[in-house]
């Protein structure tokens, strides 16, 4: 019935007015506000920079291997079982093994207490799946050993991307993760992510290793470029010293030289083997490799035990600020790659929010016009239902302290547009019933309850557009689908208790009034 | 009481060849997809000297390598996009690319929007784009299903490609790009064709229960009637909000708008012309619906 409990229009106009004032708050700055909530501003509208990155496992899935290869040597010499033609190929390790040990062999790798074979409790499942072929043993990475290996090294990447985001001193940066290989890096407000990327692109792997001259030694030796890439040098692949020995490195002017260098202090064990290594080296060269290229390879003089030393590689100051910054934050444990980068500059973010102001103020415009000149006072009733569903919307967003993107705003003013169906749809339905029905009261009830089911079998199936949407999209995309979901909420309220009270009290005070609608 | 029935086949005649050209232009001309569904770079630039116009822009662009560059106004004379499809992300190629602009027409510019998508990426979005909209059409025929009958069903969806079908033929006639937005303007053209075809549905059924002895070819126009004014009203506020971001919500959302416009247009006429007739034609009757009233 058309009459409401005092109860129902205290509750109504409360809820409006709690709204109300929670959408408000996004453009006031009270000081004594209980909600301090506002909506967050997606990075088209405030300007900033999306980086995705894909954390390349391919290094570190061949370093398992070759570990691996090693242990296997090991624990099967350890056990004095024969083996040949121990090899790593396509991603597997093969060898093969006599008749007589093959079944003992096999449960090295099958048992679940294996010591070479780690099993996967959580994943039922081994690192690695085995296959025999007649003598020969074939080790590959089982999926579960794989989404391990991906696992732990975006762990680590993600914990290092923070720490150099976070040495940049950005505002307010959303690091988190995006599958089992990626990392989501969103920076609000950098117009030129230039700097990240290029401190994001670097894996800073760190190595202190000999220059040696014989290529028989006895940890192999290998090829460097230097940076400069005209020249290189033999290497020895023993590593003195790595980056993970660091505790702080700074970027300083040398006096001496008026050179910028990178200055370090090495942590316990370190300054203790850099001791020992620069004692028995004196008079030769020292390498410093980073990320395969040497920086520079400067003789040893003296005996370094102080756990300080410098890296001189012609910096400038920014490029020696960036190293130190990179060897502070430590390594990533796998090279990272920009997949996707979407930059918007803040005075493009600000034109974007004008632009979406505009078109929804001459979009709500044209839309109250339009109800008031087709329906009058109900139009006027339509009206401020719109306008306080607008409200509604905005403080759930608020509340929700949801993101506001471009296709956003869009969405809300598309809720503008067809927020009005669903009155549009009982008002239709109240003037057939008023054709039949002298009793306005009578006539107004039907057509509300009539019109119901066509208003929410509509509004589902929009729901469930939005719905599929804000699971599928991506970035602004979702926040289309959130406005547009919550825009449904918002009408469906606005409609069934704000307009329905106003028509109520409008019907009842003219009960007998001829053509109503 | 306007007669739309007498009109059915001439209209499915006209939609038919429609949908047809529109697959036509699908398959042999087909979509002009953004760096968002192919990968590349999208950069959208800045002048403030009036000396740069369009094809400043496309020789300093085409002196940098990288591929085919495809240069255009965006919305006024001082921004331009810039758009190309150069495969591997470099961290610094922006960098670089900036720096040889300023080489070849001095510093009076500034990127207001950069987006690089690698083509890893780009596959994916175009991937879960297909499945996001093959998905909501799957769901509106099972939501129809259930709360109608498979004729129902059935209508609404021929309604639903219908208006999908012609609204992508556009953009490929027009050549205009199809990006992420477009994707939830297609998704939001589903939901809203879904939504008045439903409105004009559910007063079929209504009539259908009422009336024993109309015939349904009658009987779908009483009921498109019935709803007329309420399609009118519904389709001129969606339109005027959306023609409101058309005109005023400024270059991006044009593409968006655009494609939500002719899907307001086409889901309107469609929910007349496509669904009812399916309904006409499988001679949907009162037994029909009590059948799944019992």
């Amino acid at each position: 019935m058309l009459y409401f409990s005092k109860l129902r229009i205290t509750i109504v106009t409360l809820t409006t007015l709690l709204f109300v004032t929670i959408a408000s708050s996004n453009f006031f700055k009270p000081e004594s506000y209980f909600l301090d909530k506002k909506i967050n501003l997606g990075l088209d509208l405030q300007g900033g920079s999306y980086l995705l990155l894909e954390i390349d496992n391919g290094p570190i899935e061949t370093l398992k291997l070759q570990n691996t290869t090693t242990i296997i040597r090991n624990y099967l010499k350890d056990k004095n079982i024969l083996f040949t033609d121990l090899r790593i190929l396509d991603k597997s390790i093969l060898f093969n093994i006599n008749d007589d040990n093959i079944e003992k062999v096999e449960l090295f790798f099958t048992d679940k207490e294996s010591q070479i074979n780690p099993y996967y409790i959580q994943y039922k499942s081994h690192q690695f799946d085995l296959s025999i072929l007649g003598n020969q043993f074939k080790l590959e990475f089982s999926k579960y050993g794989l989404v391990e290996i991906k696992n732990s090294s975006q762990d680590q990447a993600i914990e290092i991307v923070r720490r150099r985001v976070d040495e940049v001193g950005t505002n307010e940066p959303n690091i988190l993760k995006r599958g089992n290989d990626r990392i989501l890096v969103e920076l609000p407000g950098l117009d030129d992510p230039m700097r990240i990327k290029s401190l994001l692109g670097k894996t800073a792997n760190l190595t202190f290793r000999f220059v040696t001259q014989n290529d028989n030694d006895t940890f192999g030796v290998e090829e460097l470029s230097f940076e400069n890439e005209e020249n290189s040098a033999l290497v020895s692949k023993r590593i003195i010293l790595s980056g993970d020995n660091l505790l702080d490195a700074q970027p300083q002017m040398n006096n001496q030289t008026n050179e910028t260098v990178v200055s370090f202090t090495l942590d316990r064990v370190g300054a203790k083997r850099f001791g020992k290594a620069t004692r028995s080296g004196v008079g030769k060269q020292l390498a410093i490799v980073l990320d395969g290229k040497i920086v520079s390879a400067p003789v040893i003089r003296d005996a370094i035990i102080s756990g300080n030393g410098q890296i001189s590689g012609n910096f400038t100051f920014q490029s020696a600020t960036d190293l130190s910054l990179l060897l502070r934050s430590g390594a990533l444990p796998a090279p990272l790659n920009i997949i996707e980068e979407r930059t918007v500059g803040p005075d493009l973010g600000q034109d974007s929010i004008n632009a979406g102001v505009i078109a929804l103020t001459i979009g709500f415009l044209l839309v109250i016009i339009f109800m008031f000149f087709k329906y009058k006072i109900f139009g006027l009733i339509a009206n401020i239902t719109l306008l306080l569903n607008l409200f509604l919307l905005i403080g759930i967003l608020t509340l929700f302290e949801a993101t506001l993107t471009l296709p956003g705003i869009a969405g809300i003013i598309l809720t503008v547009g067809m927020a009005v169906d669903a009155n549009v749809l009982i008002f239709e339905r109240i003037k057939e019933e008023c054709r039949y029905e002298k009793n306005n009261i009578i006539a107004f009830d039907t057509g509300y309850i009539k019109s119901k089911t066509a208003i929410i079998d509509a509004n589902i199936t929009t729901l469930i557009a939005a719905i599929i949407l804000f699971f599928m999209g991506s970035g602004p995309v979702k926040g289309f689908s959130v406005t547009l979901a919550v825009g449904i909420f918002t009408t469906l309220f606005s409609v069934y208790f704000i307009a329905r009270l106003l028509t109520g009290l409008y019907v009842v005070k003219n009960k007998e009034k001829v053509n109503l609608i | 009481m306007i007669n739309f029935n007498k009109f059915y086949k001439l209209f499915n005649l006209i939609s038919a060849i429609l949908v047809i050209l529109s697959i036509i232009f699908l398959l042999f001309k087909g979509l002009n997809f953004g760096v968002d569904f192919k990968g590349g770079t999208i950069i959208e630039l800045r002048v403030s000297d009036k000396q740069i116009n369009i094809s400043t822009l496309r020789k300093s662009f085409n002196d940098m390598n990288l591929g085919d560059v495809n240069v255009k106004k965006f919305g006024n004379e001082r921004d331009f996009l810039i758009m190309f499809e150069k495969k591997d992300i470099k961290p610094d190629n922006i960098e670089t690319i900036k720096k040889n602009l300023t080489l070849s027409i001095g510093n009076s510019f500034n990127f207001r929007r950069v987006e690089n998508v690698g083509p890893k990426v780009s596959s994916e979005l175009l991937k879960s784009g297909i499945i996001a909209i093959v998905l909501s059409l799957a769901a509106m025929l099972f939501y129809i299903w259930i709360r109608f009958e498979w004729q129902f069903s059935l209508g609404a969806i021929l309604a639903l490609f219908h208006d999908v079908i012609i609204t992508l033929g556009f953009f490929s006639l027009l050549g205009l790009e199809i990006n992420l937005s477009i994707v939830a303007a297609v998704l939001t053209i589903v939901g809203y064709s879904m939504n008045d075809t439903v409105v004009i549905f559910d007063r079929v059924r209504e009539n259908l229960r009422k009336f024993s002895d109309i015939k349904i070819f009658e009987l779908t126009n009483i009921s498109i009637n019935e709803t007329l004014s309420r399609t009118i009203i519904t389709s001129t506020t969606t339109l005027l909000a959306l023609v409101s971001i058309y005109l005023f919500g400024g270059e991006i959302l044009k593409g968006f708008s655009l494609a939500m416009i002719l899907g307001v247009v086409f889901g309107t006429y469609s929910s007349i012309y496509i669904a009812n007739p399916v309904l006409v034609f499988f001679g949907v009757s009162q037994k029909t619906i009590l059948k799944e009233d019992k």
